[in-house]
């Protein structure tokens, strides 16, 4: 049976952690307030240069503030494993009765703690110093930030099992994975401005209906209930196939022995 | 009364490389068993699996009756451990650890336990100090407070004095005694320190390449074998595994 208690031990760890030093909290408030602030002064500038009508900071700021959401959800989930990863500590963690779904669900409470500083400093710097107010998006906002949610959860399990099949050096794959799907998603510009081969991978990606869905919203015009549902019914896939592949390489991490032994770079 | 521990046909093979080869042996209860072998012998791939962290090729490993393999996580709530390669997260402070732990591993009243293991380890003035910071001997012991948190039935431990001085060994040597001999577990224990294994140990088992080749009283089986000591025993198996057991035979 799942154990509250045992899934409260992962979140604590990284209370205690994120308490203990405030190097980890930093970070946490220091980027988005610093991408707040670079996107709101050139939304503003773009609004004083584009046609009436255009709205560059619902359609740019809201764009970053939901796309930066998608990264604070995703390190959120890969930075408490890290951490288990630099103390080695998976066989400390795994020879007690703890399960690896236990695990998970740890590390994605972890992640609702720490995101939800960064977007509530987001949320307010988008608001007070650049007047960006969700309620201009309406209802809809809410299945974008859901599906934006469960899509960081599925990318930040999926950077967990990669680093847990290839060694501590893979931290360097995870890192960039946000970038590199970015242009494929379209988050400042519409999908129609990619080559065909971009736009096929772009369609395979969840967020792309969402960042579309959000300018088309700007845009004064209705979000595609079928696009809303591709969208919703992708990101459940990419969260139960994140989900079998850290499954999978846990088990083969037992069967192994990289439990026992994850510690260098001799994984790989 | 039933094994504690109880290991059955136990293997483990690495590509092509056997590195257990069909051990079988009981922990019984309030019993401390000694596992002995030169480095490469199986120890710590047997007690890998023993923890759950490992899963064997072919054979059963059961605590308190409860099958690791199918119910992992009851069989692994009466067990702990301590070993010298696994310390607790350097990051975190004494009692932070603790705390964490002991909700791992379900402690009841877990407040009160943290407190009477800080007194009995000698670490409260450790308390909030980060776990990394402390010298390898403190570590060890708040690794060895770890391993009793949840008052396990069985203790494994790896080189539990390996990092520490004549003194607080000999203590360490003490509380773990007292832990059996008061009822509360069994203890799985392995070391290279010959002299601590034969004060410590009710029986040890002897491992080589794999296999355990010798089993008996610590005190009795050098003699048993032509030898004056246990560490004479121990490195003519290191040397020639083959030779003492056809001694022994």
């Amino acid at each position: 049976m799942i154990s509250l208690r045992r899934i409260s031990a992962i979140v604590l760890r990284q209370t205690y952690l994120l308490r203990g030093s405030p190097v980890r909290l930093l970070p946490l408030v220091v980027w988005v307030a610093i991408d707040m602030l670079l996107w709101g002064f050139m939304t503003r500038y773009l609004a004083g240069i584009v046609p009436s009508g255009v709205q560059p900071v619902l359609a740019i700021l809201g764009a970053v503030l939901l796309w930066d959401f998608f990264i604070r959800i995703m390190q959120g989930v890969t930075m408490p494993f890290m951490e288990d990863v630099w103390s080695r500590n998976f066989l400390n963690f795994f020879a007690t009765p703890l399960r690896v779904g236990e695990y998970v669900a740890g590390l994605v409470l972890s992640s609702i703690l720490t995101s939800t500083i960064g977007v509530l400093v987001m949320l307010l710097l988008a608001g007070a110093v650049f007047g960006l107010s969700f309620t201009a998006y309406g209802f809809v906002i809410v299945p974008f930030v859901v599906f934006l949610f469960l899509f960081g959860i599925s990318f930040g399990v999926l950077g967990c099992a990669i680093m847990l099949r290839f060694g501590p050096a893979a931290e360097w794959l995870i890192w960039p994975i946000p970038a590199m799907i970015a242009p494929f998603v379209g988050v400042f510009y519409p999908l129609e401005v990619l080559p065909a081969w971009m736009r096929a991978v772009g369609h395979v990606l969840p967020p792309s209906y969402i960042f579309e869905g959000l300018r088309t919203v700007v845009g004064g015009g209705q979000v595609s209930t079928g696009e809303l549902f591709l969208s919703g019914a992708l990101v459940f896939v990419y969260l139960i196939g994140a989900l079998v592949i850290f499954w999978r390489t846990y088990r083969h991490a037992v069967r192994t022995g990289l439990i026992a032994r994850y510690s260098a770079e001799n994984l790989a | 009364m039933p094994p504690i521990l109880s290991v059955s046909r136990l293997k483990k093979r690495y590509s092509t490389a056997l590195a257990v080869d069909g051990i079988s042996f009981e922990v019984r209860p309030r019993e401390i068993v000694g596992l002995l072998g030169p480095n490469g012998a199986g120890k710590t791939t047997t007690i890998s699996m023993v923890l759950g962290i490992l899963s064997p090729t072919e054979g059963e490993i059961a605590i308190e009756g409860v099958p690791l393999a199918r119910e992992r996580s009851r069989a692994l709530s009466h067990t702990n451990f301590s070993a010298v390669y696994a310390p607790l997260p350097g990051n975190l402070a004494v009692e932070e650890n603790l705390y964490v732990f002991g909700l791992l591993y379900g402690v009841p009243n877990l407040r009160q336990r943290v407190e009477e293991l800080l007194k009995e380890f000698d670490l409260v003035a450790f308390r909030r100090t980060k776990s990394g910071a402390l010298s390898s001997g403190e570590q060890a012991r708040v690794g060895l407070a770890k391993a009793m948190l949840n008052r396990p039935r069985l203790l494994l431990l790896d080189e539990p004095t390996a990092s520490l001085d004549p003194s607080v060994a000999r203590h360490v040597r003490a509380r773990i005694r007292e832990f059996v001999t008061s009822g509360a577990g069994s203890v799985l224990w392995t070391s290279h320190n010959m002299h601590e294994v034969a004060e410590v140990c009710d029986r040890v088992l002897v491992m080589s390449h794999g296999r355990v080749l010798l089993e008996g009283d610590p005190r009795t089986l050098p003699a048993r074998y032509g030898h004056k000591t246990l560490e004479d025993l121990f490195v003519a198996v290191a040397r020639e595994p083959l030779c003492v057991r056809e001694e022994g035979a």
